[in-house]
């Protein structure tokens, strides 16, 4: 693994509300190298949004309180002044977002809003910026775009304007593209040629992507690692074949079994993971997961987990021994239920 | 666009019809002075009224006078003529309206400038004592009353009458074309007065439409192409909270200029509005006409112009 090109160092978010401080994002790490894929992981409200806009500064605020690092090019997203930060947006990193329509602005031709973010950065005169435009749009698979370009982000379908979202985002080449759940707006076929396309356009372009999702699908089809996100922090941390082969976290567990499979038969229940998150505004102690936990011991509502390594490339954030609940998930993963996951797991109590 | 507009200016000619027709039933319909009598003068015999009454065919049933009107205004282009006055209701309405075309587009020029300065600054500076103080004094400026607001005005800064008197006060209006800085003098206050009103309405307006605009995600996305606040803002905030102001801003001057009544009479300029204001406490039913014409008019033009703009600030819009 070469060095990394951007890493968050317990990265923490709060929110000042009238209801209290929401913390929405709290001590999360993770890295990633030139050329690969991260993907984070989480139901909504599990802070994986906040935390990519955070890394951008596009949380700041008098009501934000930000602490950790972020290290990007030697220098500190987190602590940097918004001027030094606003030249790294769109240029160093870049983001592109859910729903492609309300993204873009709905009074400027599209052609014109990519030659504004071509020129945010750069002397490029209003020719060669259109050139270059031009040249996205057909990078991005964009048919006819020299007629695209002078049209109206209401004139495209659903799939062009996160094309033409994605082709603005890499218009100055940045080295990390943050996707916030790209493709939750879109229908399901063309879901799947964006992600085609980020992961071609990765490969060619060497740039990092973190793709945030709630849609472990598109993790499995996009992403080198994963970090699974609960509450605000992350709870698994793996590369992609190792959480999907062997996840050793009762969440992952509930995630993966929520998921159809083509495999399995039709009469199979989708099993989806009981209760609701806790309260982000007043975190009982313990494990966040306690409470929707089916296999939940006296000590998680005592110690908060941390996330430590449970085998040579996954981390998991659980206190339940490492042993039983590889076996566990072997049961889970072999069609056996909850009950008897549990027997293996906490057999002996 | 063209087949719109066409469309469009044909329904202005219909609506104007009906305009005057109601006018001239509410006229009928309330009651008011006789116009022969009026015409005729104190000390008419009643056969002078009988002749006046048969010359401008007020003995005529209701549909042939109106009948009259129409054809006079389309042959002759004749709107009639003022009773009081004695003179033609066309080249009087013509001569009072550089006096209203005066007073609103400075007003104009003024609360537009103002209001959308205060109106940026304020949804910018959310909740800072700039905006909290600017927002209070537009509360005040919406609810007080426009004939107060300028007593006040004359009371503090009149020449004649102020406790400063540094500004033309009421009746101190000059034509443009006879004496600029006069007409600049006496225009001064007026104009304040009237855009103190306008100019809190559309901070407000625009405080709060650009407040929710820059919540949009398309304002992430342009903070995130790594633009300066500044384009942010006005290139992508404001452009497109603008579009209601535009709105408000053609009708309110459409309004305007078919006389600005209140600010007319307190500064007793000699517009559309004091010439309707006065048509009608004399009764005097073409020149009421004429005012109430022209102010359609100006109302149902500002209407069209505020659509055919709207088109062009946003995209969206297209009429077939």
């Amino acid at each position: 693994m070469s060095t990394p090109l951007l890493s968050v160092e317990d990265l923490s978010v709060q929110f000042d509300t009238e209801d209290g401080v929401v913390r929405a994002v709290d001590g999360v790490s993770w890295s990633i190298e030139p050329g690969r894929a991260l993907g984070i992981v989480g139901e909504s409200g599990s802070g994986k949004t906040v935390g990519g806009l955070t890394l951008l500064g596009l949380t700041r605020s008098n009501n934000t309180t930000i602490a950790g690092r972020a290290m990007f090019g030697g220098e500190d997203l987190v602590a940097m002044q918004d001027e030094q930060l606003r030249q790294i947006r769109g240029k160093g990193i870049a983001m592109i977002f859910q729903d492609p329509l309300s993204s873009l602005h709905p009074f400027y031709r599209v052609g014109d809003q990519i030659v504004e973010a071509i020129q945010a950065h750069s002397e490029a005169s209003d020719k060669a910026a259109r050139a270059r435009a031009l040249e996205l749009l057909g990078l991005v698979g964009i048919p006819d775009p020299r007629a695209r370009l002078d049209a109206y982000p209401h004139e495209f379908s659903g799939g062009m304007r996160q094309r033409a979202m994605i082709a603005m985002a890499l218009s100055n080449e940045p080295k990390v593209l943050i996707a916030d759940e790209p493709t939750t707006a879109l229908d399901v076929t063309v879901q799947a040629q964006i992600l085609d396309l980020l992961d071609r356009l990765r490969r060619e372009l060497g740039m990092a992507l973190v793709i945030i999702t709630h849609d472990l699908g598109v993790v499995a089809e996009t992403a080198d690692d994963v970090a699974v996100m609960y509450a605000g922090r992350i709870v698994e941390k793996a590369p992609v074949e190792e959480l999907f082969a062997r996840p050793m976290h009762p969440y992952t567990w509930g995630l993966l079994r929520s998921i159809p499979r083509l495999t399995g038969s039709r009469e199979e229940p989708l099993l989806p993971i009981p209760g609701r998150p806790p309260s982000m505004i007043s975190r009982p102690p313990g494990c966040a997961f306690a409470d929707r936990c089916a296999y939940v011991a006296d000590e998680c509502r005592v110690a908060e987990p941390i996330l430590s390594p449970a085998g040579t490339t996954i981390a998991s954030a659980c206190l339940l021994p490492e042993t039983g609940r590889r076996s566990a998930w072997s049961g889970l993963a072999a069609g056996g239920d909850t009950d008897a996951a549990f027997k293996v797991l906490r057999g002996g109590k | 666009m063209t087949r719109y507009i066409i469309r469009r200016i044909l329904w202005t000619l219909i609506l104007m019809v009906a305009v005057s027709v109601m006018t001239f039933v509410i006229f009928y319909v309330l009651p008011s002075a006789d116009p022969a009598q009026l015409r005729a003068g104190r000390h008419a015999s009643p056969q002078q009224i009988e002749e006046i009454r048969h010359k401008y065919h007020l003995d005529r049933p209701l549909l042939d006078q109106l009948w009259f009107y129409f054809q006079g205004i389309v042959t002759r282009g004749d709107f009639g003529i003022s009773y009081v006055n004695d003179q033609p209701v066309a080249k009087l309405v013509f001569s009072r309206l550089p006096a209203t075309i005066s007073v609103a587009i400075g007003a104009a020029v003024l609360w537009l400038v103002s209001g959308i300065a205060i109106g940026i600054i304020s949804a910018v500076r959310r909740h800072s004592r700039l905006d909290r103080t600017t927002m209070s004094l537009a509360l005040v400026g919406i609810s007080a009353p426009v004939y107060w607001l300028g007593l006040v005005a004359l009371y503090l800064f009149a020449n004649d009458i102020g406790l400063i008197p540094i500004l033309g006060g009421s009746g101190s209006y000059r034509p443009i074309t006879v004496d600029p800085l006069g007409w600049l003098n006496s225009m001064i206050l007026p104009w304040i007065v009237l855009a103190i009103a306008f100019a809190a309405f559309y901070s407000r307006l625009l405080r709060g439409t650009l407040i929710e605009v820059m919540g949009e995600d398309y304002i992430r996305t342009a903070r995130a192409k790594g633009l300066p606040e500044r384009t942010v803002v006005m290139h992508h905030g404001v452009r497109a909270a603008i579009t209601p102001i535009v709105t408000a801003f053609g009708l309110d001057l459409g309004a305007l200029l078919g006389g600005a009544v209140l600010v007319e009479i307190v500064f007793n300029i000699p517009g559309i509005g004091r010439l309707a204001y006065d048509a009608i406490l004399h009764s005097d039913l073409f020149l009421i006409q004429g005012t109430v014409l022209l102010a359609a008019f100006f109302v149902i033009v500002a209407n069209l112009v505020v659509d055919v703009v709207y088109a062009y600030l946003d995209p969206r819009v297209r009429y077939e």
